[in-house]
Order: C-alpha cells, then structure tokens, then sequence
C-alpha cells in the first residue's frame, strides 16, 4: 500500500451509531490481537440481543466468538481463568439487571486478584453490559448500578456517551491491564450517528470530555444523561444561562482535577444521573467538590437523579428518569440561591 | 408407546489398599519403592507442616489456619501426579498439596500470618492464591482449563473443593461450562464430610458427589481419599485424559477432617469423639506405615529419622517466617490497579505518612 493511500485508511470514516461502533471496536481489536475473545449469552450466531456483536462469530470463528450456557456467575468467572491464562476476553452480560450473579465473581475475585497476588495474576478482562432505562422493557433491564462498582475497589468503569467515544474507550478498555465495567445505554445504542474511523484508535480511560462550555454553571454526567444534560444546556442558553456539561466517560478513576477546574470557574454544580441518589456516584463527586472548593462554591452542589426506588415498569419509567426540566430546575435553583 | 430408558449412568469407588491393610495387586500403579516411601515422606512432610502451623497460631505467631489432619493421602497422592505445566486453584484447605507441588512453604505460612505477600508465588508455579468463597474457584479452573485447550497446551488446571463447594451454584456452572467446552479441567473434591458443622448428609440427597458429574456430561469417580495409591492412580489417569483433551473429569476422594474447621473452630459442638476416633483408625499416614512396614520397606528407625529430618524443615521455615520483614502498610493500596489513580496515592501518602516514611 502507497504511503497516499495508508493515509487515506487511516483517514477513513463510518457514519456508526453507539451499537455499531462497539461491534467496530470489538473487531477491529480482535483483528490485533489474537489473545481478545468474546463470551456471553446470544452472543455467536444471534450476534447478541441488541446486535452488538453481529457479523463477529463469522469473521472470527467458535473458538474466539463463544456462545456460552446461560450463567453469568460462570461467564464472569471462566473469563478471570481465560484473562489469568493469557487470554483477553470481553464478556457480555446480556443486560445490567442479569449481572447480580456474576457480582461475588466479580467482587470477590476479579477486582482482587491483582492485589491479592501482589501483581502475580493481573485480570485484563471487559465485562461489557448494557444498562439503564428508556426502552420500555420488562423488569431488570434498565438498572444502572455503577455506585456498587465504584465502591469496589480494583474495578474501573467506563460509560461511553458517543459512538467515537465508545470505540475508542471500549478498545483502551480491552487494551488495560485491570478488570474494566463497559455500561452501554440502551437508551441511546441507536439514538445517533457520528463519524468513526474505521482503524484503531483509543480514547484514553480516566479522562472526562467538556462535552459543551459554559461559565455559568457545571453539569456533570455521563452515559445517556450526558445527552439530557446537553439539551438541557441548550434550552438553558435560550435564556441566557451559559452551562458547560462534562461527560464524565470513565467513574472510575473519576478525571477530578478538570472537574474541579470548571466547577472552580463557574462556581455551581448540578450531578445528573439516573440511578437512585442514595448513595449513589452524586454524593461522592458532591463530597469531593465541597472538600475541595468550599470556598469557591456560589451554591449547594445539586443533584438531579433517579428516584429510591425500583425502577419502574414502562408505563412509568419516563416519570422516574432525570428529565431536562428537572435538570432546568436544579440549575435555576442553583442561579437564584 | 413404552416409556424408555434414555439415560444411565453409573458411578465407580477406586479402592486400592484397605484400611486393614488388604492391597489390591492388579490396580496397584508401577510404583518403585523409593517413590512409595517418598510419598509416605511427603504425607509426614505435609503432617508436620500442618501440626506446626496449628502449634503456631497457639501461641500467636500464626493466624487463623485450616488443617489439613486426615487429608495426607488425597493431597499427596494427587500432588505426585502432577506436572509443573499444571495449574491449581486451590481453596483454603490446600497447604499441603500447594505445598508437595512447588509453592514455597514459607509463602503458605506468610499468608496464613496475614500477609499478602505470601501469595506472590514464583514464577513458573502456576498455583493461584487460596479462595475463600467457597466453590467461586472451581469457575477459575473451568476457564484456566479452556484456555489450556485454546493454547494446545499438554497441561491439566485442578479446581478444588469441598463436600460444601457441591452445593455452591459456582460447583455447577463450573462443571457445566468445563463439559460444553470440553477444558482440560479436573474437579477434585474432598469430602472430608463436614463443612463446618454441616455433615454431607444435611449437603446433598445425592448418594455421593462424584455421581453429581454425570449430568454434566462428565466422568465421575469416587476414590478411598485416605488410600493413598488410589488417589494417586485415580488422578494420574484422570489427568493424563485431560492433558491429551479427553475433558474435563471429576474426582472425589471421600476422607475426614480429623481436626477442627480452622483454629478458630471448636468441633465439640457438632460432633462426637466417637466419631472422630472411627476415622482415626483409617488415618492414611497410618495405613501407608503399616503397609511399608508389612514389606519390609521401613521400620523403626527410617521412621525417627525421617521424623527428625522433617521436624528440622519446619523449623527451617518457621525461622524463615519469622526473619521476612513486615509488611509494608502502604502496600494495601499499591496493588489494586496497575497504576493507581490518584486518590489511591493520596492515600499511600497517608499511609506512608503514618508509618514515619
């Protein structure tokens, strides 16, 4: 290949959405490195239930493609022998609300294997589920519990809100050393589509995005709230409030110093997530902003966030999520304090 | 139409030499008499290394432990037919076969005296650390052992467990993810017939465990764990078939626990004297003595040396034990991530900072 046209590949772009570029990432990974395998439920022949995996079992075969038995405990635990024997597997959990039974696998062993061997038997293993609500399915298919994650130490978790993002994190993800959370919004798998180069390429974990800038005032979020969070800030500019909304992209390890740079310069915060507030990732990025710039604040840190409860079946679940509204509101409150 | 048999499975007991001394000649393996009494030296070596751990925690040099008392044979006769290439994933009732197959004894003591370190192993030992919760490691071995078989590998991956780990969730997708993807996994089980306070009979209906392989699609075999050549014929065969991607296969060698749970268990409660003297009297350290000495293989005096020079190793370790340097307390936050993010070194400088560093 001409030098001209290597940069004419490298150059190269899809129009994908969210879903597609995780098939994108997972292949164009696994055509890398020969260690990247896939395993979970649907996930061969099916290509996975929302098709997040389609075309791969042909391309790569039974060997690397492995529909496995229903059994996400299993599916978690075969994957930390896999990635201890040299092996790089992303496991699918077909959907957030299944991976309870995978979760003292995950717990107990994966986030723990590294320190417990002092080094010895690091997990680079991506556990890819999609999570949170706004489809209109049946129960425990909308969860979004990344505060247990965070709260366990050794994992990191990601939550890509753009289809370029999420190739690009989902292949530094397979890429790291340590267990790695992917959470992908059902909500918005198909919401858009954005230019995707068609090589690899990564985006770095632990660092956040300034998805728009502001003055104003901070939003803070990340997965499908951060799309709720830049409306917001649209219909916000109208009335002349200037907000800057960060896509977090990586909770662990939170990207802290640029987060409190911008809260640092507009002087208001409002968390926006969907889980339930109780102790939820709010009240740990509330609690490092006030330890940090107490001085600087010109309001209370707000948070707009699910409510403490199930999340509800569909006929309801519109009422539950963070809405633009309830975002408006919670700036507003924060503007006239 | 007639209802029709569609499946039947059958389950065989391995025994080779009977507590009353009675050898079956045609099972016994090709076993020269040195390799005889080298794993009667290392049921001993295993014996003393447990019995010092226990002195040790009693006089608060040594954590909590588990024993291993009456479970010499099912570990040293499975550690004898094992090959470096082969990987553990022991619970936490392995130090002896972890111990007979290459994992240092002081890293055991060390990390049973609480210190993470004991558990980095040196290269080329493929023993991961102790699991506690029960069964979560059989997974483990179900995954290690299809890694084997991606790799084209000639080595086996031994899950562990217990009569207990058969009632665990993890026991059953461990076995049944080895089935469907054909690992090179053995499932060795210990029925030591108590977890804890729970005898097997409160665990399972099941007649034994080693039939529960059969719905896996796997063989099952039942082995006397306290006879020492039937565990080591039983596991050199099973893992000669698994090396060579034959499947996985599973193993349970009935034994006893002699001793309590862990130090800081008191079997009183749930169990009688009575019932514990019964399987004194099929102690397979015992059995394997009568049988050497039967054949003029040894006698009293091999029989004190050997216990001095045992005696002399553990001393050897415990004194090693005891010189290695504390643990670093800023070492609990240096290994969870490859790199630690910042809020991890901001608690290293606490750490550090508190320790005068």
């Amino acid at each position: 290949m001409t030098a001209q046209a290597q940069k004419a590949v490298e150059s190269e772009t899809k129009k994908l959405t969210l879903v597609q570029a995780v098939q994108d990432a997972l292949r164009t990974e696994m055509e890398l490195d020969e260690r990247v395998l896939v395993l979970g439920e649907d996930v061969g022949i099916d290509g996975g239930v929302f098709r997040a995996t389609e075309g791969l079992l042909d391309r790569f075969g039974p060997e690397r493609i492995m529909d496995t038995p229903l059994a996400e405990s299993g599916i978690v635990g075969v994957s930390i022998g896999l990635a201890v024997a040299g092996f790089r597997p992303v496991a699918e959990i077909q959907f957030m609300g299944f991976l309870y039974p995978a979760l003292n696998q995950l717990f107990a062993h994966a986030s723990r294997f590294r320190n417990r061997s002092r080094g010895r038997y690091p997990v680079p293993m991506v556990i890819r589920t999609p999570y949170g609500g706004g489809i209109h399915p049946p129960e425990h298919h909308s969860e979004s519990y990344e505060s247990l994650l965070i709260n366990t130490p050794g994992i990191k978790v990601v939550v890509p809100s753009t289809p370029y993002d999420t190739k690009g994190l989902l292949i530094s993800a397979i890429r790291d050393d340590d267990p790695v959370v992917f959470m992908e919004s059902e909500k918005i798998y198909r919401a858009f589509r954005e230019e995707v180069p068609v090589e690899a390429y990564t985006v770095p974990l632990g660092k956040l995005k300034v998805a728009r800038e502001g003055k104003d005032v901070t939003l803070i979020a990340w997965g499908a709230m951060t799309r709720i969070a830049i409306e917001s800030a649209e219909f916000l500019a109208a009335d002349g409030i200037s907000a800057e909304v960060l896509d977090l992209r990586t909770l662990n390890p939170l990207d802290l110093d640029p987060l409190l740079e911008s809260v640092r310069k507009t002087g208001r915060a409002v968390i926006v997530h969907e889980a339930p507030r109780n102790a939820g990732f709010g009240a740990e990025i509330a609690a490092l902003i006030q330890e940090r710039l107490l001085l600087d604040l010109l309001a209370p840190v707000q948070r707009v966030t699910g409510f403490d409860c199930v999340f509800p079946f569909p006929m309801t679940e519109e009422q539950y999520l963070p809405s633009r509204s309830r975002v408006i509101q919670a700036v507003k409150r924060t503007l006239e304090y | 139409m007639p209802i029709k048999t569609i499946f039947q499975g059958t389950t065989e007991r391995m025994e080779i030499l009977d507590h009353e001394g009675n050898l079956d000649e045609a099972l016994m393996p090709d076993l020269s008499e040195d390799r005889i009494r080298e794993l009667y030296r290392n049921m001993n070596l295993m014996r003393a290394f447990d019995d010092k751990a226990i002195k040790l925690q009693r006089q608060g040099r040594m954590g909590t432990w588990a024993p291993t008392l009456g479970q010499e044979a099912a570990q040293a006769g499975l550690a004898m037919a094992l090959k470096k290439e082969d990987w553990l994933a022991p619970t936490f009732r392995e130090s002896g076969v972890m111990l007979l197959s290459g994992v240092p004894a002081v890293n055991i003591y060390a990390y049973w005296k609480g210190d993470e370190k004991g558990s980095l192993l040196p290269e080329g030992v493929n023993c991961l650390p102790p699991s506690v919760p029960i069964a979560s490691q059989m997974v483990h071995a179900a995954g290690i052992g299809m890694a084997l078989k991606k790799k084209g590998m000639k080595a086996a991956a031994v899950g562990f467990g217990g009569d207990g780990a058969t009632s665990e969730g993890d026991f059953h997708e461990a076995l049944n993810f080895a089935a469907v993807f054909k690992a090179q996994t053995l499932f060795y089980i210990q029925n030591n017939q108590w977890a804890i306070s729970v005898p097997v009979k409160m665990q399972t209906a099941s007649a034994t465990l080693a039939q529960k392989a059969l719905a896996y699609g796997m063989p099952g075999l039942q082995v006397d764990g306290n006879d020492v050549f039937a565990v080591y014929r039983a596991s050199r065969e099973a893992l000669e078939s698994i090396r060579n991607g034959g499947g996985p296969r599973l193993i349970e060698a009935v034994t006893f626990r002699l001793q309590n749970h862990t130090t800081a268990d008191d079997q009183s409660r749930y169990r009688t004297p009575e019932s514990v003297d019964y399987w004194r009297q099929r102690d397979p350290v015992k059995r394997l003595r009568e049988f050497l000495i039967t054949r003029k293989m040894w006698d009293d005096a091999r029989e004190a040396a050997l216990q001095s020079e045992l005696s002399a190793i553990v001393e050897g370790w415990v004194t090693e034990l005891e010189a290695r340097p504390a643990p670093d307390p800023a070492d609990m936050v240096r290994f969870m991530y490859k790199e630690m993010p910042w809020y991890l070194k901001e608690q290293e400088a606490v750490l550090m900072k508190e320790a005068g560093q």
